[in-house]
């Protein structure tokens, strides 16, 4: 970690009134979550919609993208990025160090407000809440340094966050149950069914995949991340 | 004495070749990195500072590989081209956060003495992004300069500069080039490196086309032709007698300049010659300037050849 990359990470994500952009998704989230506990329902499967689907699918990756991509993808492409490269600083540890923050700030605005959304739907019963929780925690690192990867190789990260996110975890896993092996999103539902209360949730990935999976992911796409960051190359001006 | 070496270096992007086969020594002291837009000036400097492999041949600072060396950035201060630098940051905040990411033992002292250096104190509560063109650059420099570098390297820093801007910035690196630092920019500005670069390489069409004192090498194009403005006492005479000789290749008597316009074949015969014919037929010399030997005709020649 090097403090003042991760400063100027910080002010660069949240300054200027990003941070309450950010704030946007998650308030809806307990918005929905109030509006869903007043409503007739059954509340073991509100909670299981709600968290599953709303936060769990479509919250955490898109804030995952947002922080993701916008931990680094903004300083390459407005050459930025040159102030941090051109001092002897391993390329490694400013990786690291944006991943941290961005890891930091997914969960803060996703897992945290998951948390209170399960609270307010079914409170703690079936530890349905804390699940959702933890798989949150665990996919929003995922999903991290997934897209903090795509920031770094591709110009066109939100797109290929969004190919990835939409296309593939969405429309793709819900024709072609193989996909699910190999989404993100499926993984940290099955981290939530080992902890939620036996039966409460089901989930299509074997835990003893998905756990391998999710730190073979986030390490792989750390490293390779470092390793591009170290060979970026700056657009002539030509 | 930092020396960067650019050896048989050539660097493609697809098709396209933007460096041919250049071979370069940048030592202490100030150099002109001169070209036309697009000639593979910005090209070079990216691979002096790292962020460029080369295609081919090597780029070294004193004998270490530059590409993927970390630790090179201690001895390089590097002034990019483009503007954009942490808008959200005060001049202090930006200047004192690369003092503290070269790890500096005491960042706020150094960050001080950057800020002092380009004189940017008065602005430095200020967000940069506020500031303009000319500020901006000077915040750049002192961010550069930071951690004290041997080597300079500024890709176009005198853009978007008002004349009192340029002024103290040509300042600013005429000292640091006397303090035996090794300073390069870039310009396609032939007055600003005629300025304040002696020593230059001219880069054209990603070829390294000419290296050294400029004028010395307008003086090796020997197959075209030296103009120079002469006013004497005696303008008719001193043509009648400059003819004869074989360095001069014409001569012109321009009415509405009152001076001769001589173009001469010999510069070393011409330099000597005429001082000599002018004190044999006892005509006073008032004017000797050469027309041509601004940076404009140099790179023109060099250009069309």
């Amino acid at each position: 970690m090097n403090r003042t990359v991760a400063r100027l990470t910080v002010r660069g994500l949240l300054g200027r009134r990003r941070g309450v952009l950010l704030l946007a998704v998650p308030v809806l989230l307990l918005a929905v979550s109030v509006a869903a506990r007043s409503s007739g329902a059954d509340r073991h499967d509100l909670a299981v919609s709600i968290l599953g689907t709303l936060s769990l699918g479509t919250l955490v990756p898109i804030l995952g993208l947002v922080v993701g991509t916008g931990v680094i993808a903004t300083e390459i492409d407005d050459g930025s990025i040159v102030y941090l490269l051109a001092k002897p600083l391993p390329r490694w540890k400013i990786i690291t160090t944006k991943l941290a923050v961005a890891i930091a700030t997914t969960w803060v605005f996703a897992a945290v407000p998951t948390l209170l959304a399960g609270l307010i739907i079914y409170g703690t019963k079936d530890g349905l809440a804390l699940a959702f929780t933890l798989g949150t925690l665990v996919s929003g690192a995922a999903y991290s340094a997934v897209f903090l990867l795509l920031g770094v190789v591709t110009r066109h990260a939100v797109i290929a966050g969004l190919a990835y996110a939409l296309v593939w975890e969405s429309l793709v896993g819900n024709f072609v149950s193989g996909a699910k092996t190999l989404s993100i999103q499926q993984w940290g539902l099955s981290v939530a069914k080992a902890f939620a209360a036996d039966g409460a949730l089901s989930a299509p990935v074997a835990l003893g995949a998905a756990i391998p999976l999710l730190i073979v992911i986030t390490i792989a796409a750390t490293a390779f991340a470092s390793v591009k960051l170290a060979g970026l190359t700056l657009a002539g001006e030509e | 004495m930092a020396v960067i070496t650019i050896d048989k270096v050539s660097r493609w992007f697809g098709n396209v070749v933007a460096v041919n086969d250049v071979s370069m020594s940048i030592g202490p002291g100030i150099t002109g990195l001169l070209g036309p837009n697009g000639a593979g000036k910005s090209t070079l400097i990216h691979m002096m500072s790292g962020f460029l492999a080369p295609s081919a041949g090597a780029v070294t600072l004193d004998g270490e590989a530059v590409w993927r060396n970390q630790q090179v950035y201690r001895k390089i201060g590097l002034v990019p081209e483009r503007e954009s630098m942490y808008d959200y940051l005060t001049g202090w905040e930006f200047v004192l956060a690369n003092a503290e990411l070269h790890g500096l033992p005491d960042p706020g002292a150094a960050a001080k003495r950057a800020l002092a250096l380009v004189e940017m104190e008065y602005a430095q509560e200020r967000r940069t992004g506020t500031y303009s063109k000319g500020m901006k650059q000077r915040v750049k420099m002192a961010s550069a300069l930071v951690h004290d570098p041997s080597v300079l390297l500024l890709d176009e820093p005198f853009n978007g500069m008002d004349p009192r801007q340029r002024l103290h910035l040509m300042e600013l690196l005429r000292r640091f080039g006397e303090d035996g630092r090794t300073v390069l920019f870039s310009s396609h500005i032939l007055e600003e490196v005629e300025q304040l670069a002696r020593h230059i390489e001219v880069v054209v069409a990603g070829r390294h086309a000419a290296s050294g004192d400029f004028r010395r090498i307008r003086r090796l194009m020997t197959d075209r032709p030296h103009r120079y403005l002469v006013r004497s006492s005696d303008d008719r005479r001193l043509a009648a007698a400059l003819i004869a000789d074989g360095s001069t290749a014409g001569i012109e008597l321009d009415w509405q300049e009152r001076a001769l316009r001589i173009q001469a074949i010999n510069f070393q015969g011409f330099t000597t010659l005429l001082p000599k014919v002018a004190k044999e037929a006892g005509i006073r010399l008032y004017t000797v300037s050469p027309a041509d030997e601004s940076l404009e005709s140099v790179f023109s020649y060099l250009v069309a050849s």
